[in-house]
């Protein structure tokens, strides 16, 4: 993957000041500018985090607090595709941990690891609540539910 | 539409109208597609348009077909619910494209619905998993279409807030929720009426209304069904206690993994505002009333009061000590009033049909209903809501439907990560707030995992722990560091590495979290934990002095054994990493304990399943 398509952009710079037009006045507007700079761009680039500090008058101290105390603020890009395993209760009585170990293995990452083609990056997640299909994992935006050791290369070969 | 109501009559008005327009018409029929998240995971969208193309290729002009919420059956999805004209229904359960294409030619079209009977939830399954249950937070859920505001309204919605805005004082509110009992479902227990005289008896002309919608706890997803399946129950509530304690603004602080419960928010709060149900001058009173949505981004400790109101604040999400309370300091340091999503769920029904309805529900003390997530090791997985003082046998095996596979119950675990196990000699225990609690669980805000003999106790509680050790926000030493410490014990006892005295220190520790911890985060971290020390010391006993998980599920304490079963084929000394396998041909073949490394490879290519792990 070429990383410069993700650095700031005329485009994304546009849209990432429209996002902090629309919040300039609000209260409590640091999360929702974070969570739409990452819609944005996939991740939080630093050079965004400069942006965001000078214009809400934030210190960078803090941003950099907020981000790194969530975990769903990523400051490095991810893979085309986000595999995300849910380890629900659910999801880890009815064997997730073994869907994790055989992604792993048919990916050759580890958790939290993406592949050289950055293609990939695997992650566990927090219970999605649809334990009723437990074991549960989703790529982007696909879910599939009630997952099977074998079905996993048939899944994974679908992108 | 575009008609805003300007006052209640034109509500009212507007019901009647819209009722009319839902109820099915002579001759007609209204096909449900269950599409909550759960449903579409399932495969409900294909199932959908396979309906509306059979449909309109055939010509039917009397079927109308919506997109529902959660049914609650999940285990059956994806599934329809077809309305007669007389309000009767049939469910259709796990259906494709070609079955339900059938269920169109046969039932819809020709009204044959023998044809197709073999696709229905049979009565017997459906009396079992639906006879206990009460329906009241999730009543309309499956029902109404969700994103339809005229269905929510046909069923009274809206009536509630009509009604508190004109004929009640904020005071009259108030007392009727006070004495409904109402106690708040996020798992705290405290009573809903009292919080709101907290935040109405604070003075300041800012107030707030808060909905913590952060269903953190793995394995519950209630919130999400209501929010996906009935949002403007949610919204409905909330402008009631906003008007109730004088408040003009709400949040719904929401987790962002729930992305179809959010855009149906969003386009919910449109909806409402557009009618005058929502925004300045409501049904034509002087209340003024708008609600935000706030998202999360993934800490589970932003569930805690304190702490989501500092992430709404956009700070980092960590508690503060109470008191103050929010209902004097909330956010921005004015009054504010947190509740729930399914507490909120329950107001709007209180107003309309009294507190006396709703206290002949439930228990004395605890008056209505909660809802479950039944998940794990249970055939009918689902949500379920009961009224309160079922015991947990009926809500397991009469409603659940028990364990599959023929295996034996071990366990139920509620309350997630802060909660405890319940065991076999309490399954007749009347769920309730105290009971619970007296057992070393919790309610919870609803999570209940079964758990059959085939779990390793202590690998469970380990499970909890590292979700703990994860989220813990690192503002108290004893909840950081502590239960840090605990998972390390925790791993060595997995590993067959601990001693008799680490079950002393785990004690130990624990208390020392839930004493010296400032949230309900850390008191409650420990729970897993000391319960299953309760219930299952055996178990742990086992895994220390005799390097054994009774369960088979700690690999370092497993072994592979191969049985009389073994034809002798040698495929397994074959894949054998490490030349741990020996035999002749046609023989009965050995694992060499010393030399195995537990990598499984034997038991995958086993052509015979002659290699078990004990």
């Amino acid at each position: 993957m070429d990383l410069s398509e993700n650095i700031l952009t005329t485009e994304k710079l546009t849209k990432l000041s429209e996002v902090i037009d629309n919040y300039r006045d609000e209260k409590g507007a640091l999360m929702p500018v974070l969570q739409q700079t990452q819609d944005i761009f996939g991740y939080i680039p630093k050079e965004a985090v400069d942006y965001i500090s000078k214009e809400l008058n934030i210190s960078l101290a803090k941003i950099y607090g907020v981000i790194t105390f969530y975990s769903q603020f990523k400051l490095e890009p991810t893979g085309k595709y986000l595999i995300s395993v849910c380890l629900g209760t659910a999801c880890y009585v009815r064997g997730a941990g073994s869907i994790i170990k055989e992604i792993e293995k048919q990916l050759k990452i580890n958790l939290n690891e993406t592949t050289n083609d950055h293609k990939f990056t695997l992650i566990d997640t927090r219970c999605l609540g649809a334990c009723g299909l437990a074991p549960i994992m989703t790529i982007n935006e696909d879910v599939y539910g009630k997952v099977k050791l074998d079905d996993i290369n048939n899944i994974l070969s679908k992108y | 539409m575009g008609k805003t109501l300007k006052s209640i009559q034109d509500l009212r008005d507007k019901q009647i109208e819209f009722y009319n327009n839902f109820k099915t018409k002579q001759g007609s029929f209204r096909v449900a597609v269950g599409m909550a998240t759960c449903g579409l995971s399932a495969g409900s969208r294909p199932v959908y348009n396979a309906i509306i193309d059979e449909v309109s290729s055939l010509g039917l002009n009397n079927v109308k077909i919506i997109e529902s919420g959660c049914i609650g059956t999940c285990s059956v999805e994806p599934l329809i619910e077809i309305y007669d004209d007389l309000g009767d229904k049939v469910t259709f359960i796990e259906l494709d494209e070609v079955k339900a294409r059938e269920i169109v030619q046969h039932y819809l079209a020709n009204g044959d619905l023998e044809s197709v009977s073999k696709y229905l939830y049979q009565d017997g399954q459906r009396k079992k998993y639906y006879q206990k249950q009460k329906k009241i937070a999730l009543a309309n859920g499956g029902i109404i279409d969700p994103e339809n505001i005229e269905e929510y309204i046909a069923l009274e919605g809206y009536l509630a807030l009509g009604e508190a805005l004109t004929n009640m004082t904020r005071q009259e509110v108030i007392d009727m929720i006070k004495n409904s009992g109402l106690k708040g479902r996020g798992g705290g227990g405290f009573p809903t009426g009292l919080k709101w005289q907290f935040a109405y008896d604070s003075p300041g002309d800012e107030k707030y209304i808060v909905c913590n919608a952060d269903e953190g706890d793995p394995g519950a997803f209630m919130d999400r069904s209501i929010l996906e399946g009935d949002p403007h129950v949610v919204l409905e509530a909330m402008a009631i206690a906003g008007y109730a304690i004088g408040a003009q603004k709400g949040f719904i602080y929401i987790r962002a993994e729930y992305p179809l419960a959010v855009s149906r928010l969003k386009r919910s709060i449109n909806k409402a505002k557009e009618l005058n149900l929502l925004g300045d001058n409501i049904l034509g009173t002087s209340f003024n009333f708008d609600i935000e949505l706030r998202l999360g981004s993934g800490a589970f400790v932003c569930g805690e009061e304190t702490a989501l109101m500092n992430s709404i604040e956009g700070n980092r999400g960590i508690p503060k000590p109470r008191p103050p309370y929010p209902a004097a300091k909330g956010l921005w340091g004015k009054p504010t009033n947190i509740n729930n999503v399914e507490t909120f769920a329950n107001i709007p029904v209180i107003i309309r049909k009294g507190a006396q309805w709703f206290k002949e529900i439930g228990t004395k003390n605890s008056p209505g209903t909660k809802v479950f997530a039944l998940g794990g090791n249970i055939n009918n997985t689902g949500l379920v809501e009961i009224p309160i003082g079922t015991t947990v046998r009926e809500v397991i095996f009469e409603i659940g439907g028990g364990i599959p596979d023929g295996k034996k119950f071990k366990a139920v675990q509620t309350g997630g990560p802060s909660g405890g196990c319940i065991t076999t000699e309490n399954l007749d225990t009347p769920i309730d707030y105290d009971t619970l609690i007296e057992l070393g669980s919790m309610m919870g805000s609803g999570g209940m995992i079964v758990i059959d003999e085939t779990a390793c106790m202590v690998d469970i509680a380990r499970f909890f722990l590292d979700f703990t050790v994860d989220e813990s926000c690192g503002k108290c030493t004893p909840c950081r560091d502590g239960t840090k410490r605990m998972l390390e014990i925790l791993e060595r006892i997995t590993e067959g590495k601990a001693t008799m005295a680490d079950l002393d220190k785990l004690q130990r520790l624990g208390n020392s979290i839930k004493k010296g911890s400032l949230c309900g985060l850390g008191q409650t971290a420990p729970n897993p934990v000391l319960s299953t020390l309760r219930y299952f010391h055996d178990e742990y006993v086992a895994h220390i002095e005799d390097k054994e998980c009774p369960a088979g599920v700690c690999s370092a304490l497993t072994k592979y054994f191969i049985t009389d079963k073994c034809i002798g084929c040698t495929r397994c000394v074959k894949v054998c990493p490490t030349n741990a396998i020996s035999g002749k041909v046609k023989e009965m073949h050995y694992i060499d304990q010393e030399k195995c490394i537990k990598c499984g490879a034997c038991k995958e290519t086993c052509p015979v399943d002659a290699i078990i792990i004990k």
